[in-house]
């Protein structure tokens, strides 16, 4: 058979052969209405209801704290909009970060639009919050703040209690995007005055179209999406019955094997960080060295274009992705990028790579020894390469 | 997402490479978009492009751009290569997705950008061919608003 290296766990998980099984019979067996008063249906009632415990046993929160939706971008939505509405004759201010996903920018964007005035709070060169930064842009109207846990690109982990205490001594909420973060890192809404946390299933190894809001008790949102009255009346539609069986079998899977995990996945990923670093000149880690996910490798290639070196790492049977302005639709490279201070070439030249608990040293030689052939291969035809030398001699 | 066509010519590119003493060389677009062309070429005393090299920062479909530009001016004289459209470069490779359209503008005005150069170290005036655009985006559209 011929190589295949899935290196894009950021972009999507494998769904886990027990999470698929612990499905199954939600579809054919067990197809109920959770809604429905007879015998049957509460079969699914029950299943919604168990992982509805093993998420917030995870998190630290109370059962009823915890709002399915259909994924993380739909819960970003949900948290900022309903916020924004909800508090409005509070205040019109919103503090975000430059480096969020665009469920939350472009959901700040269009709040804009609508009289909100939004402070984008810059990072340092590793990709870490300014706290200093943050705790200026507060105003009396400042309604919201809004964090994620981890960078989806970069890896680097948020100062995600210390802005939860701001936010908890300022008496602002705090919302933040732990799509990446959760099952990987251990999270905790109290310790963490977290008052909205947005996750998704298959981000960890569970299905795609499932993830949940966490809403703290008190908070006062209402419902995004109108109609019946499943999930406290907070978000109205049939419930996606296998969906949720689907994210709690993959949370207790997550919970259960994290700490094995991490020790795997930081041990590989340092493994090919040194090696790409060592044998590849004009090369970078983008990120926090150290505070970083476990499963997270961003390099930025001098020189070289990432779309370039996504195709033929694709001929090498590797998947892996990039911010260079090819991948992303646009003429700009990633936004997480130019944040860190990447001159726009350098962000061009950028690869993510993100682990599984799967993949092995033996998978990163294999790697590296590609990624060395290609970078040399693109930058033999680059022009850029050719003048840098030129300008050596 | 690409075709054959462009996978073959960013796979195995065709005139990569560098021309020492060139008769002309063309360098465009910019860092800031991700994609640089530069092109030589060796052009005769009877005006008939000899040989021709391209070096590019770019993905795919500007690396494939390139080459079969390159591929299609290679032994044609001065009038002809400024036939080489962007239009001509595309459906030379079955086409490209559309937003990797200004790759094949690129190629084209790298194509000229090089025979500016030629006609200016030789004093000559090339009918037809206009000064250059450095920056291919210039005066692009805007993207349509979302929302």
């Amino acid at each position: 058979m011929a190589k295949f290296i899935y290196l894009d766990n950021a972009a999507t998980t494998k769904t886990a052969p027990e999470v698929v099984e612990a499905m199954l019979p939600y579809f054919t067996e067990y197809y109920g209405n959770p809604s429905s008063v007879y015998e049957f249906a509460g079969k699914s009632k029950a299943a919604i209801t168990k992982s509805r415990e093993i998420i917030a046993k995870a998190l630290g929160a109370a059962d009823n704290e915890i709002y399915f939706t259909a994924g993380g971008s739909e819960s970003d939505n949900w948290a900022l909009k309903a916020t924004a509405e909800a508090y409005e004759k509070k205040g019109k201010h919103i503090i975000t970060t430059k480096i969020e996903h665009h469920a939350i920018l472009h959901t700040a964007e269009y709040l804009e639009k609508r009289g909100f005035e939004i402070t984008y709070v810059g990072v340092d060169e590793n990709g870490t919050v300014k706290l200093d930064e943050l705790k200026k842009a507060i105003r009396p109207d400042t309604i919201l703040i809004s964090v994620m846990f981890a960078n989806n690109e970069i890896g680097t982990i948020q100062p995600i209690k210390e802005i939860g205490q701001i936010a908890h001594e300022k008496g602002i909420l705090f919302h933040t995007d732990a799509v990446q973060a959760f099952g990987q890192i251990p999270i905790n809404v109290d310790e963490c005055h977290i008052d909205m946390l947005s996750a998704s299933g298959h981000k960890l190894n569970g299905p795609k179209g499932i993830g949940f809001l966490y809403i703290r008790k008190g908070v006062k949102i209402r419902s995004f999406v109108h109609g019946g009255a499943q999930e406290r009346k907070r978000r109205a539609g049939t419930e996606n019955v296998p969906g949720i069986v689907g994210i709690g079998k993959a949370v207790e899977r997550a919970m259960a094997t994290m700490e094995e995990r991490t020790r795997h996945e930081t041990e590989v990923r340092d493994y090919l960080i040194d090696k790409i670093l060592k044998e590849i000149p004009y090369t970078r880690l983008n990120g926090h060295r150290t505070n970083r996910l476990p499963n997270n490798i961003n390099f930025s290639f001098q020189f070289i274009e990432g779309e370039s070196l996504l195709i033929m790492l694709d001929m090498d049977g590797i998947c892996g992705s990039s911010g260079s302005a090819c991948t992303s639709g646009s003429l700009d490279p990633s936004h997480v990028l130019l944040a860190i201070g990447l001159p726009h070439e350098i962000a061009h030249g950028s690869l993510r790579l993100t682990l599984s608990e799967e993949i092995t040293k033996e998978d990163m030689d294999y790697v590296a020894e590609s990624i060395k052939k290609i970078v040399e291969r693109l930058r033999s035809m680059s022009p850029l390469y050719e003048d840098f030398v030129k300008k050596q001699k | 997402m690409y075709s054959e066509k462009v996978m073959d010519h960013f796979n195995n590119p065709r005139n990569v490479g560098e021309i020492e003493n060139a008769s002309g060389v063309g360098t465009v677009g910019n860092a800031k978009c991700g994609d640089i062309m530069r092109i030589y070429l060796d052009i005769d005393d009877n005006g008939i492009i000899r040989d021709v090299k391209f070096k590019t920062f770019g993905c795919g479909a500007a690396v494939a751009t390139s080459s079969m530009a390159t591929e299609l001016v290679k032994g044609k004289n001065i009038q002809e290569a400024l036939q080489v459209t962007n239009k001509a470069v595309m459906e030379a490779l079955d086409g490209l997705p559309p937003v990797k359209v200004h790759c094949s503008l690129l190629a084209e005005e790298a194509i000229h950008a090089a025979l500016w150069d030629y006609a200016e170290k030789n004093g000559i005036k090339i009918e037809g061919l206009k000064r250059p655009k450095s920056d291919i985006h210039e005066g692009e559209e805007e993207e349509e608003e979302e929302y």
